[in-house]
């Protein structure tokens, strides 16, 4: 069972997203994405400063299975990105919500973040998916 | 024997089966103005016994001449032992075989092939080539804009002395993802000119990446360390086009300027492979392991397996078009399995000091016949300069006259440039363009400029 912390928010295409104290938001993939893509060798970030709008590619992460596409959860622009995961890629396998963060968005409008499914619909998406 | 399995009763029994009248209606659902009615003027197939009699006609053509023609294909000497092997059972294939770990023996070849054009070029890795030459620059162009974050930009600035051929396959590659190519000037000594790139490109429009042929289309050296040096200077990465027979003596491009060139590519016929009327050949592209990830095609990797013996397997696969799909790094790219087994192999016995030597004798007989042609009245040097195998020569006459009375002496003296579309050079139905392998011996390139004098003055004779 893949661990879906009801603190953070949810893209259908398996970004969490979660708002910080300093009104960022960090956005990673789930527990359930990463299980289901493997070990992770590569990720390929944003820039900071880029100009992200929500849906939109923001890079990809690659496992030994496959390359996917990273869509950004909210718009807004990229304040910092995880260089950490540039050495060392597993770090989104072992700990997919705290060390294997990938970018955090300065949100143009932190509202727009209830537009994303909670933990409990997304794990509904995730159990549908899995059946 | 026909190489389609199925019997005409199966045909309509499967037909019947799905109740289609006849095999045009299982086309039906591409609309008319797609379909492509040049299929129908393929004449109808003929017998085994017809079709190679009109082939031994054909290579007839091509056979009984003495070879100075070059321009991208050139008559190296291809040892017996070449494709001995490289047609044995074992090895004749013409890709990486699907399961393609259950053919260790295919893919160790590659991975040596690999790591042999890696050292070759001075880049960190290689890929299992691709199509040609030209493809391998359209390819490396494409890598260069997907890689380069720091000039964000669509355009790509191309040394007028790279192969016209390769310009024009590579434009029409990338011409509709907006992708530019921008020409550097060729100047009057048949080389660019950094000081030009500044001038081509202001500061607010540095190109993505810089493409250099070398040695380039005309023969001549470029000043690659300080093309490399300019580029880098202005975040452009280097993309570097190389006949691999020149890297016997010349320094490979992972050591141009200060920091080497990103992206290595070029044709690998010069390593075994027959010039057979322009082809087929094969295309290498190296890189430095930060681009890894931008490069298309397969690569092979060297593993252990379970009980800890050598094994091979295919590595980086996540982006290649059969997981990515739409996204992949190319769509358009292919293993050349057949002609790079004969690269290798040729590679394998020339060895680091099989290639210097004949890249040093190919060099020694461009200069003994290129002195020999300048004492010739009327005969002019295209261009001054260090040459590698290759040189232009300006004639008295038609350069297409020349070639005629050569062709009549047995002789294939080279590539006249004014029919071929060298765009940059103006005036070129006079030049010639003569490339010397090691394969000339001194009395063939002595009967070259004898007969080159012949055929001058006959044409002066008939002119006036």
């Amino acid at each position: 069972m893949s661990e879906t912390p009801t603190e953070c928010r949810y893209a259908a295409t398996h970004e969490w997203a979660r708002m910080e104290e300093d009104g960022t938001v960090t956005v990673g993939i789930s527990d359930h994405a990463q299980n289901a893509l493997g070990d992770v060798v590569f990720v390929e970030m944003p820039e900071e400063g880029q100009q992200v709008g929500a849906g939109d590619e923001a890079g990809v992460v690659e496992s030994v299975k496959a390359a996917s596409d990273i869509y950004a959860p909210i718009t807004g622009s990229v304040v910092a990105i995880n260089e950490a995961l540039e050495d060392e890629p597993e770090k989104v396998n072992q700990d997919p919500y705290g060390e294997g963060w990938f970018f955090k968005v300065e949100p143009d409008d932190a509202t727009a973040l209830e537009d994303l499914l909670d933990a409990e619909a997304y794990t509904e998406v995730c159990e549908s998916e899995d059946h | 024997m026909p190489f389609i399995p199925h019997t005409e009763a199966d045909v309509q029994t499967m037909l019947a089966e799905i109740g289609a009248p006849d095999l045009e209606a299982l086309f039906d659902e591409i609309p008319d103005h797609l379909r492509n009615g040049a299929l129908n003027d393929v004449p109808e197939g003929m017998s085994e016994m017809d079709m190679l009699a009109l082939m031994s006609e054909r290579a007839d053509q091509d056979g009984g001449y003495t070879c100075f023609l070059g321009a991208g294909s050139y008559d190296h000497h291809i040892p017996a032992a070449v494709w001995d092997i490289t047609t044995r059972g074992e090895f004749m294939t013409a890709y990486t075989p699907y399961q393609a770990e259950a053919s260790q023996g295919t893919l160790q070849l590659i991975y040596e092939y690999q790591s042999m054009m890696a050292a070759l070029t001075g880049m960190d890795v290689s890929n299992a080539s691709v199509y040609d030459g030209a493809s391998g620059m359209a390819e490396a162009i494409l890598m260069a804009i997907r890689a380069n974050r720091k000039n964000k930009t669509g355009r790509i600035l191309v040394a007028d002395s790279v192969h016209p051929h390769y310009t024009r396959a590579s434009r029409n590659i990338v011409r509709n993802q907006s992708i530019e190519l921008h020409m550097l000037p060729v100047g009057a000594d048949g080389v660019v000119d950094p000081e030009h790139a500044a001038r081509v490109t202001g500061d607010d429009d540095l190109p993505a990446a810089l493409v250099i042929q070398q040695p380039n289309f005309y023969g001549r050296l470029e000043a690659v360390d300080a093309l490399t040096d300019w580029a880098h200077h202005h975040n452009a990465l280097v993309i570097a086009v190389v006949n691999p027979m020149s890297l016997g003596v010349l320094k490979p491009p992972g050591e141009w300027g200060n920091n080497g060139a990103d992206i290595v590519c070029g044709d690998g016929q010069p390593f075994g492979v027959p010039m057979a009327s322009g082809g087929p050949s094969f295309g290498f592209i190296c890189c430095r392991s930060a681009l890894v990830r931008q490069m298309p095609g397969r690569i092979i990797g060297r593993t252990v397996d379970l009980d800890g013996a050598d094994g091979f397997a295919l590595t980086l696969q996540a982006r290649e078009q059969h997981i990515r799909r739409g996204k992949a790094t190319s769509n358009i790219c292919t293993n050349q399995g057949l002609l790079v087994t004969a690269g290798t192999i040729y590679m394998s016995l020339a060895g680091p000091q099989g290639l210097r030597e004949t890249a040093t004798r190919c060099h020694t007989n461009m200069n003994l016949l290129r002195v020999r042609l300048l004492e010739i009245d009327g005969v002019e040097a295209l261009f001054g300069g260090a040459h590698f195998h290759e040189f232009g020569i300006r004639l008295p006459v038609r350069a297409s006259l020349v070639v005629e009375g050569m062709m009549d002496r047995s002789i294939l003296p080279g590539l006249c440039l004014g029919d071929f579309s060298a765009d940059t050079l103006a005036d070129a139905d006079d030049v010639l363009l003569v490339a010397v392998t090691e394969k000339r011996t001194e009395a063939e390139i002595e009967g070259y400029a004898c007969a080159l004098s012949e055929v001058i003055a006959a044409a002066r004779k008939g002119a006036a």
